[in-house]
């Protein structure tokens, strides 16, 4: 969609007055600065899901909209996890860490804090071992997705000025 | 031509101009000043209406009776929200409006100043789209792209918020010749074999039904729809949005159909094997229960909005096109598959017509007229009389509108006006004088009931400001008559908060405002009268006193199905 505000507003409200909860929301600009991409997370029924994503192509701000679960995608999210801990437990937690890949990013002698990214449901057992050695603070990015298919963004050609209103204008004057 | 030092509010009317605006519905205030300076000595015209809702509507009135893009004006704050209702009408019916909003200034947004409202964020789903300007620079751009997205594709409302400052600032304009909105796709051709397909469906078929909407006026494809009609024979019916699409006097234009269409109307939906859907969208208004509505047909259905393809009901054929283009390719498509495919179904179509001229028989829509009360009905035949099928005719919301809708012919597209997906009750008035100034040259009748038309009574005053001649014909049954109709009906006749009394003496109303208003309490008045007012050069206010408790049948109940409406009101037991 188009880096402008209020893009993100037309979106999100698109769910909301249907009534959708949105799971987790991501959005940063793409290599073109003036477009953003993002991935909702959001459960919608599957009768309903189909005019969504039409609306939301009708959206002037939104270049494209797909359902990514449709076809070959990647779906990573990132978690942020301080864990306090005893002393004991210090090699065992950085043990855990290495077997989910997660890396160090702060170290005290309360405990640690851990970057880890993956798909989200490996996500949430990384959390679940981690609740094991202590209290747990966390902070989840948000899913972000990336289709494996190749799929060309279709834009639409600039148009002159006055076009639309023009057609309508000589129509009337036949009238 | 070299650019020159403008104010952002002559630079926003020279973009007014370059979209061929001739005139702007609105209501000045403090945020507007620079601008309604600006239009002091300025050719645009500018009717003052006397509530911002009625801008929008009138504004709407405008675009429903040309097709051109109607502008409204309204400060910030209270002005921009009191637009809202008339901007989700716009949005509902699909209607070209572009609303001018003043925001305070930049420095004193999300300050909760005087008069300050979040009108970008409070009309977000009430537009196609809109825009909050705070930099002059991006003025001209932003009001030519949205006469483009309000007039294109399916037209809606499309809403500029400009700050204080950016009217008052100056800057070096030039004329934009181009716009970019690369995420806004217009479609128009429609597909070469989609429209192939549906050639051979439409001959193959034995029982096709043509249902037309809004859709085929806001695309001024009436004529071509005509020669499809024609080339096909086929039995048409055109919606409350779609009426005078295909003209009323036409030999295959049956009626309106749905909740209080006719007989015939909804049993060739219901026993259609082809439903040809031009420009609808399924409303509920027309389907009744879905899952009942035309049981044994294929659907071909065109659209200029994908989105309403296969939304309430699912297309075997969808065609996402403009259907002034794609209705002339059809046409030829099934020009050229008529010398092997007409013949084929020749004898079951001339049954399908046998057994539709049977249902108009059976129960055909014709008013009831008593000679000692005035019906509402019995009005509306009387309206329709005068006005031949050719008059403009803009309605409020309720039973009057239904009446209207059933009752009087529109042999034109852009003649019947009124509020058909939101249903907004004051919308008659302020859109016939919309309508008026749009069209000088038509007689322009307001039916509108005695509740929605104490709505809009402040108009009464832009109206004699400009002695615009409009026939006001107040509908007076002394109820909010169609909420009257339900609770009779669902609610055990317990008349709750429905009953209007007080209702102004109309010759010291209209006197008041300068022109001459009567009322008719005797039926063998009522053509006269309505002859005098049409006769009148000026407006004239009718509050014409019909039957109290009558109710528009026939009516499909909410939630059944459309073959099972009732025709006639219950006839009293005797005891």
């Amino acid at each position: 969609m188009e880096n402008k505000p209020g893009a993100l507003m037309r979106v999100t409200g698109l769910l909301s007055q249907r009534g959708y909860n949105i799971e987790s929301l991501t959005v940063a600009r793409t290599l073109d600065p003036t477009l953003s991409r993002m991935t909702i997370a959001v459960d919608v029924e599957p009768t309903a899901k189909a005019q969504v994503i039409k609306q939301m192509n009708k959206l002037i701000n939104v270049l494209q909209a797909t359902d990514v679960t449709d076809g070959a995608a990647v779906n990573r999210e990132m978690v942020l996890l301080r864990v306090r801990t005893a002393q004991p437990s210090r090699t065992a937690i950085l043990k855990e860490a290495e077997i989910f890949q997660a890396r160090v990013v702060d170290s005290t002698t309360e405990g640690f804090a851990l970057e880890v990214t993956g798909d989200p449901e490996k996500l949430d057992e990384f959390i679940d071992v981690m609740r094991s050695y202590g209290e747990i603070d966390v902070t989840r990015s948000g899913m972000v997705s990336m289709s494996l298919e190749n799929k060309k963004l279709r834009l639409s050609p600039p148009v002159p000025t006055g076009a639309a209103q023009d057609e309508a204008f000589e129509l009337q004057e036949v009238d | 031509m070299s650019s020159n030092l403008l104010s952002g509010a002559k630079i926003l009317l020279e973009c007014l101009v370059r979209e061929n605006v001739d005139c702007i519905f609105g209501y000045p205030g403090g945020v507007t000043l620079p601008l309604y300076d600006a239009l002091y000595d300025h050719p645009i015209r500018h009717v003052l209406v006397r509530h911002e809702q009625n801008a929008a509507f009138a504004a709407q009135g405008y675009a429903r009776a040309t097709g051109r893009v109607g502008v409204c004006c309204a400060t910030s704050g209270p002005g921009a929200t009191n637009l809202v209702t008339g901007l989700v009408d716009a949005m509902m019916d699909s209607i070209p409006v572009v609303a001018l909003t003043g925001q305070v200034t930049t420095k004193l947004m999300g300050t909760d100043a005087f008069q300050e409202a979040d009108t970008f964020g409070i009309t977000r789903s009430a537009t196609k789209h809109n825009y909050l300007v705070k930099n002059i620079n991006d003025l001209p751009s932003v009001v030519h792209e949205a006469f483009y997205i309000a007039a294109s594709g399916r037209p809606g409302p499309v809403l500029i918020d400009i700050t204080k400052d950016v009217f008052q600032g100056q800057a070096h304009y030039a004329p934009v010749t181009e716009i970019h909105l690369p995420g806004y796709k217009v479609h128009g051709e429609g597909h070469s074999g989609q429209i192939r397909r549906a050639a051979q469906m439409i001959w193959e078929a034995e029982r096709p039904f043509l249902y037309a909407g809004g859709g085929v006026i806001a695309a001024n494809a009436s004529d071509d729809l005509r020669k499809f009609v024609e080339k096909v024979d086929i039995p048409a019916v055109c919606t409350l949005m779609g009426l005078g699409a295909l003209p009323a006097e036409h030999p295959n234009f049956i009626s309106m159909p749905g909740m209080h269409g006719s007989y015939a109307a909804n049993m060739g939906l219901t026993h259609t094997d082809l439903i040809i859907a031009l420009g609808v969208r399924f409303d509920d208004r027309v389907t009744g229960k879905l899952a009942a509505f035309a049981p044994h047909a294929k659907v071909i259905h065109v659209d200029v909005d994908p989105a309403e393809i296969s939304k309430n009901r699912h297309a075997d054929l969808p065609i996402v096109g403009d259907l002034k283009k794609v209705l002339p390719r059809l046409n030829e498509a099934l020009s050229e598959l008529a010398p092997s495919m007409r013949p084929r179904n020749a004898a079951a179509r001339q049954e399908w017509w046998k057994q539709i001229r049977e249902w108009k028989a059976e129960h055909p829509l014709v008013a009831e007229v008593s000679t000692t009360e005035i019906k509402p009905q019995h009005l509306m035949a009387e309206i329709d009389r005068i006005s031949g099928g050719n008059a403009i005719v803009t309605s409020d919301v309720g039973q009057h509108q239904m009446w209207s809708a059933q009752l009087i012919r529109f042999n034109e597209p852009r003649l019947w006006i009124n509020s058909g997906g939101l249903g907004s009750m004051g919308f008659g008035l302020p859109a016939a004088i919309g309508a008026q100034f749009a069209r000088p040259d038509k007689l322009v009748f307001s039916i509108v009931g005695d509740g929605g038309f104490q709505m809009s009574i402040p108009e009464l005053a832009t109206i004699a400001n400009h002695g615009l001649p409009i026939k006001i014909i107040v509908m007076n049954n002394g109820y909010l008559g169609m909420v009257r109709q339900w609770q009779e009906l669902f609610y055990n006749n317990r008349l709750s908060q429905v009953e209007l009394n007080s209702f102004p003496d109309v010759e010291k109303l209209a006197g008041a405002y300068g022109f001459k208003g009567r009322v008719v309490e005797n039926v063998a008045e009522m053509p006269r009268a309505l002859a005098e007012a049409v006769a009148e050069p000026g407006p004239y206010l009718l509050n014409i006193k019909v039957t109290p408790f009558e109710n528009v049948y026939p009516m499909v109940p909410a939630g059944m199905s459309i073959s099972e409406m009732v025709l006639r009101p219950p006839q009293p037991v005797e005891a």
